[in-house]
């Protein structure tokens, strides 16, 4: 086996890259928004953090059904790290919404639609990770982990019309949003080169758990074979 | 049909004979009524504002209680081999359980609720019909993904533990639907009000029966 892997090198430097321009972007290009000062600028690592948690889960979803159809070992490799990549971005959200929360709405918490929903969404994956570290069986783990998956990733619509039903104070969506909404232009950019520089640390970490992953279930293998 | 009937009746009888998860649900859930009444001992004048939340909170920790038992009671004395060799489509034993369990916990409300309604002196006897729509409609919901978690947990090591980690944030929104109507109920609500709810409630359930019926094959897959 090579030790370094040419595409996890350009891959790598490319992320270095990237979140440097990103932060170039984020704090010197983009303006100071008008009436929230500085700390809007936290916007551009919650969003793409908030839409690579969902690519994330999403993926989770459609990995473990191809796992479950053609039972083959790496979706449900792929199911386990895009689960655990989507857990530290949806943290990521979980943690700068409220920083940003404090100045602008006066409090850390509250029980909004979108709050509420990424708790939810965040407890949901990470019972599904807990649920993995408990079983021991390789096949069973699969087949266990998807159907949890699968009902996990249907049930984040319900979750979501329920609670704006409920109650709903978070800012409404300036990217696709409506008519009025919007971004300024340098911001928009600053935010699609976040975005991507996001997704590029996505991939990436995502790529090193799968390998991750794979590596373990060698070893495991290994020791099974060494023990017989 | 007929197999599905078939297992349905083994837990009915099973239960029947012991009592067991009946019974302990049932002071369980009423336990967790006390205690709540406790908790809110000086906010008890608007009582229909919480007391929702605390019937509903007794509804689905008894639920989970009866849930725990109905696959560890197959994987005691490797019962669930026997039911995996039986010439039935694994969804048969799905649907078998599910209604089984439904029953179980309907019943438990049925006994817990004239007790809350005494212990929190609340007159709704006008509104019983459309608080039985919602409890049947949250109740199938909460055991329809409740059944085939139960069945992934009892695989896992710390099965006890790992079903209602699994469950409730998964049942939030059936949870929400169902304490939020119940809160109109309480203050005198008509269907038209609580119509919204009722139509989420039944999504959920017909979403999460049909699925788990679908994909209950691979829990037991070995």
């Amino acid at each position: 086996m090579k030790k370094v892997n040419g595409f996890d090198t350009i891959l790598s430097s490319l992320v270095f890259l990237g979140m440097s321009f990103a932060l170039y972007m984020a704090f010197i290009y983009a303006p100071t928004e008008r009436t929230m000062g500085e700390v809007q600028r936290i916007f551009y690592f919650h969003v793409s953090s908030a839409w690579l948690a969902f690519l994330a889960f999403f993926l989770v979803f459609i990995f473990s059904i191809l796992y479950l159809i053609t039972h083959q070992r790496k979706f449900d490799m792929l199911a386990v790290a895009n689960a655990e990549v989507g857990v530290v971005f949806c943290t990521i959200v979980l943690v700068t919404g409220p920083l940003w929360a404090k100045p602008v709405w006066g409090i850390y918490w509250t029980w909004d639609a979108r709050l509420t929903s990424s708790l939810i969404l965040w407890l949901i994956y990470i019972s599904y990770l807990m649920m993995r570290a408990y079983i021991a069986d390789e096949n069973k783990r699969g087949n266990l982990a998807a159907i949890v998956g699968i009902i996990g990733f249907l049930d984040v619509p319900i979750v979501y019309m329920s609670i704006r039903w409920w109650r709903t104070q978070h800012p409404s969506p300036v990217i696709m949003g409506g008519e009025d909404s919007g971004l300024a232009p340098d911001m928009r950019t600053a935010f699609f080169v976040c975005l991507i520089a996001f997704t590029l640390l996505f991939l990436y970490l995502t790529r090193k758990r799968y390998q991750l992953e794979k590596l373990e279930s060698d070893v495991d293998q290994l020791y099974k074979l060494a023990q017989r | 049909m007929k197999k599905i009937a078939a297992i349905f009746w083994k837990d009915i009888i099973t239960e029947f004979r012991t009592k067991e998860s009946v019974s302990s649900m049932l002071v369980f859930g009423l336990l967790v009524i006390v205690i709540f009444n406790f908790a809110f001992e000086d906010s008890r004048a608007q009582a229909t504002k919480i007391a929702p939340g605390v019937l509903w909170v007794a509804f689905t920790f008894a639920g989970i209680l009866g849930l725990n038992r109905s696959f560890a009671v197959e994987k005691d004395q490797n019962c669930i081999q026997g039911l995996m060799l039986a010439p039935v489509d694994r969804g048969a034993i799905y649907a078998g359980k599910m209604l089984a369990n439904c029953v179980f916990m309907f019943l438990v409300e049925c006994i817990i609720l004239p007790f809350f309604i005494l212990f929190f002196n609340l007159n709704l006897i006008n509104q019983l019909p459309l608080l039985f729509l919602v409890n049947i409609l949250g109740t199938v919901g909460f055991v329809a993904v409740g059944t085939i978690f139960a069945a992934v947990s009892a695989n896992s090591r710390m099965q006890e533990v790992m079903l209602p980690i699994l469950l409730f944030p998964v049942a939030v929104p059936m949870l929400l639907a169902a304490v939020e109507s119940t809160i109109l109920i309480f203050q005198g609500g008509s269907f038209t009000s609580i119509s919204n709810w009722v139509k989420l409630l039944a999504g959920f359930d017909i979403v999460f029966t049909v699925v788990s019926f679908m994909i209950f094959d691979f829990v037991l897959e070995e």
